[in-house]
């Protein structure tokens, strides 16, 4: 992807955007881009827990937006990633603290004094205020779906709005598919959803449970070893132009690790 | 080898409802955990200071539903307030 800043969103609440902001920035600084990941879900952050940087907060994004803090300070360098910064939202204050223009003013600056290579924004569920911030300074966008009907429909809408801002580059990040349940034919394939939506995919993440455990520690699952850490560097790759081909979950029989191991052994 | 997984997995619940403690703990004193930690350090420079030889600490500790910052400062016998630094 060339857009430099990239908004991650869905309509949808709960499909993954935190957890898809946290790994594919850790994963992008792993692979030798100066990223920071930024926080726009004022009153409700949770991108600090999930990379695990919590204890290290001391500003936030509002007091940037309000000048009470340099932009340097709010930004939390991780020790474990070379390369990878978190800007933290606000926790007590709310969401009419974020003016779009400040926002974007503040974007602007992380890119030009502070030389960062890729900025990702974790934008808040809903097409309210909050996205439309969050959304603002984007060329590209990343919008999380889960396989089911009401993530399907609020990506379209989504995607509409996306569209609306002038948000060049979108892609699908298709989020907890489930390999055996779409190949029983229970779930929505990859395929089907990049047909419906009609957005290409840029990833296709499994449902893991690595995910838990990783969000447990606080520790994108992309420095360890898991499926959906290794689908996370997969796409970060993508966006940074590789061509790495999509593993064909839908095609894997039924049941998984064990059904073919059934088939192997020449079993039904 | 499920033995590892229950560990492991136990293991990172235990992180979870530590983090969990601290994390609510911070956000319901509506301070952020960053400047309690600078305000820790800068104490115990501080206590350092004058207590050079002593293994004072100072920690975040829960008390009911209030967080406060403890300070433990050992006042032996012989000890005397040391040279300052500066
Ligand atoms: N691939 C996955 N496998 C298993 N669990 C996952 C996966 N992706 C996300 N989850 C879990 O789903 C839950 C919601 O994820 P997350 O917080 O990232 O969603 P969100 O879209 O940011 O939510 P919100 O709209 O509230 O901001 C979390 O508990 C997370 O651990
Ligand atoms: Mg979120």
């Amino acid at each position: 992807m060339d857009a430099k800043v990239i908004v991650v969103t869905s309509g949808k609440g709960g499909v993954g955007k935190t957890t898809t902001t946290a790994n594919i920035g850790a994963a992008l600084a792993k692979q030798g881009e100066k990223t920071a990941v930024i926080d726009v879900d004022v009153g409700l952050r949770n991108l600090d827990v999930v990379m695990g940087l919590e204890s290290r907060v001391v500003f936030d994004l509002i007091d940037v937006l309000e000048g009470k803090c340099k932009l340097n300070q709010a930004l939390i360098r991780d020790k474990r990633v070379e390369n990878l910064y978190l800007m933290p939202a606000s926790q007590t204050r709310d969401k009419d603290a974020l003016d779009p223009e400040v926002f974007k003013q503040v974007i602007d600056r992380l890119l030009n004094e502070e030389g960062f290579d890729r900025i990702l924004v974790d934008s808040p569920a809903g097409i309210e205020s909050g996205f439309k911030t969050a959304a603002a300074p984007a060329q590209g966008a990343l919008v999380v779906v889960n396989p089911e009907v009401s993530s399907v429909r609020d990506a379209d809408r989504i995607i509409g709005l996306l569209e609306a801002h002038q948000v060049g580059e979108i892609r699908l990040v298709i989020n907890r598919l489930r390999p055996a349940m779409v190949a029983s034919g229970n779930m929505l394939s990859e395929a089907d959803m990049v047909n419906i939506l009609n957005v290409k995919p840029i990833g296709i993440i499994p449902e893991d449970d690595g995910i838990i455990v990783s969000t447990n520690v606080g520790e994108p699952a992309v420095l360890g070893q898991s499926r959906a850490g290794q689908a996370f560097m997969d796409t970060a790759r993508r966006i940074r132009g590789e061509d790495v081909p999509f593993p064909v979950y839908g095609e894997e029989p039924a049941g998984g690790f064990w059904a073919r191991l059934r088939k192997l052994l020449g079993g039904a | 080898m499920f033995g590892w997984f229950k560990s492991r997995e136990e293991r990172s619940k235990e992180a979870l409802r530590d983090r969990l403690e601290l994390v609510l703990a911070y956000d319901r004193a509506n301070v952020s955990p960053g400047k309690i930690d600078a305000l820790r350090a800068d104490l115990l420079e501080v206590v350092r200071k004058h207590f050079p030889a002593g293994e004072s600490s100072i920690e975040v500790e829960q008390m009911g539903d209030k967080m406060v910052l403890s300070a433990n400062i050992p006042l032996e016998s012989g000890t005397r307030p040391g040279p300052r630094r500066g």
